[in-house]
């Protein structure tokens, strides 16, 4: 199992997201950033990101994207997209389940998404619990 | 502060054209189309500014208009270009660079929505790979928040789609001149949702062009110029939800057109309360909804009932997009934000045809918004 890009992952397994946070102003990025967007401070510090969340808005990819976009093993299928809020950072992600179930506000969990070969994104799924 | 006025106007038409003609040749009618407009030749125009984000450099516009030695600005800031160019050249007439000054914008884009590179925005290869780098789902989530934390409901969406195309049937020069219903917009092939097909403008082909003189000068070149009573732009402000973001901070800030509207009706002494006619970034309908907030013409949630009402139709008290906008026209990228105000311009001077908001405005306004979170707007009066 490889990470699309790992920098954007504390851990594979458990998934958990990596982000940074500004020592002068709290800011928290995802990715990890070496600079703040809010006070440009560039004294940031990698953290874990909250692993659950709540669906913040949301949408479904119904065509399939041009190039840089790679379909999966398989070919295209419509896909979710959306942000998830995290507590101090809106995540955007691709999300799991069926979108007749999105909602905003609805309870969000992080998991890992197969993309081609061994390789994996993440995304978010509605919370079982 | 020196008074800019526009003087000429010319639009090569937007849409799908001859596979041959080129973005700089529309490029280079619209500019004859807006010197003829003003009685002027190229040789008096004293300084340029030309926008196209893929069909080419503007500055090589001197050679089929005329090597006459003009210095020529070119810009290339996205959906806000021909707004930046417009702000460019009548900047260069308030410094005394010139009494004339032309601005130019043309674009020919391939069909379907656009393809971006990450490592342009900023982005590591795996934001595009992994199908999160596309325009339109960002139209589509910032509607869907902005609907259901405003109250609105999805069918708004169909109404201001409904009433583009009602513009579009209106205006010779759109691209999309069928009306279609709300129930026919609605059905239609989903896109993004809540956006079906027809909810979202197309990139298209076009170019539009105007021409500024100095104020105390242009009653001499036209019978009703139009002041440029102010331009603003600006870039976005920590907190506002833009398009291509992986994270958002959970403290909402202003977007850039929140921004640029205040300071263009502070520079111009205007209300947004004042405005007669208003031409607002609809890159897709839910665009025009928020947008119409978000420079101050409405407060949020008051669409529905301005729509429902017919407020921003082309017979109501605050029209919006008049010739179709870009859901009926098409988006030049580079041409879009120069067609806003020649719409405007037209019907300030009661020159809109068929589609000639009733009892001559005398104030207008103009938005455009484009990625990475970019705004120019402009307050224009009679």
């Amino acid at each position: 199992m490889i990470a699309v890009d790992p920098g954007l992952f504390s851990s594979l397994d458990p998934p958990r997201l990596a982000g940074a946070r500004c020592a002068s102003c709290g800011t928290v990025t995802f990715p990890a950033a070496s600079g703040c967007a809010k006070c440009a401070g560039t004294d940031l510090a990698r953290v874990e990101l909250a692993d659950r969340g709540t669906l913040w808005t949301w949408t479904v990819q119904a065509f399939e994207p041009k190039a840089p976009y790679r379909p999966a093993s398989g070919g295209f299928t419509p896909f979710g997209v959306g942000y998830v809020d995290l507590g101090d950072v809106i995540v955007e992600s691709r999300l799991t389940g069926d979108p007749a179930g999105f909602e905003i506000g609805m309870a969000m969990r992080l998991t890992l998404l197969p993309l081609w070969d061994d390789v994996v994104t993440y995304a978010f799924g509605a919370s079982d619990d | 502060m020196t008074e800019v006025a526009i003087v000429g106007v010319g639009l090569h038409p937007f849409g799908r054209h001859d596979a041959a003609l080129t973005g700089m040749a529309m490029g280079a009618q619209a500019c004859r189309l807006a010197l003829a407009d003003a009685g002027v030749s190229w040789g008096d125009i004293g300084y340029a500014v030309g926008g196209s984000n893929v069909s080419g450099k503007p500055d090589t516009l001197v050679g089929v208009l005329g090597l006459t030695g003009v210095p020529f600005v070119n810009v290339r800031n996205g959906c806000a270009t021909a707004g930046v160019a417009l702000a460019t050249a009548a900047n260069a007439i308030r410094a005394g660079e010139t009494d004339l000054a032309l601005a130019v914008g043309f674009d020919k884009h391939a069909r379907g929505a656009f393809a971006a590179n990450p490592a342009d925005y900023g982005h590591g290869d795996w934001y595009g790979e992994t199908g999160l780098m596309v325009t339109t789902q960002f139209f589509a989530m910032k509607d869907r928040r902005y609907l259901h934390t405003h109250g609105l409901k999805d069918r708004l969406l169909a109404q201001v789609a409904a009433k583009a195309f009602r513009c579009g049937e209106l205006n010779p020069a759109a691209w999309r001149r069928t009306a279609l219903s709300e129930d026919e917009i609605m059905r239609a092939r989903v896109i993004n949702p809540p956006l079906t097909q027809y909810m979202l403008c197309s990139p298209s082909e076009g170019a539009a062009a105007v021409v500024l003189a100095r104020a105390d000068r242009a009653a001499d070149l036209c019978e009703r110029p139009v002041r440029l009573a102010a331009v603003a732009k600006r870039t976005r402000r920590f907190g506002s939800f833009e398009v291509f973001a992986p994270w958002l901070p959970p403290e909402a800030g202003p977007s850039p057109s929140v921004d640029a509207a205040r300071a263009v009706f502070a520079a111009s002494g205007v209300s947004p309360l004042d405005v007669q006619v208003a031409q607002l970034q609809d890159t897709d309908s839910g665009a025009e909804i928020y947008h119409m907030a978000e420079t101050g013409l409405c407060e949020d949630g008051e669409q529905q009932s301005l729509i429902d009402a017919g407020e921003t139709a082309p017979g109501g008290r605050l029209p919006v997009n008049t010739d179709g906008g870009c859901l009926a026209n098409g988006e030049p990228v580079g041409a879009s934000g120069l067609r806003q105000v020649i719409e405007v311009v037209l019907q300030l001077q009661g020159r809109a045809g068929a589609r000639q908001v009733p009892r001559t405005p005398r104030v207008g306004f103009t938005h455009v918004y484009g990625a990475p979170g970019i705004s120019a707007c402009t307050v224009l009066t009679s």
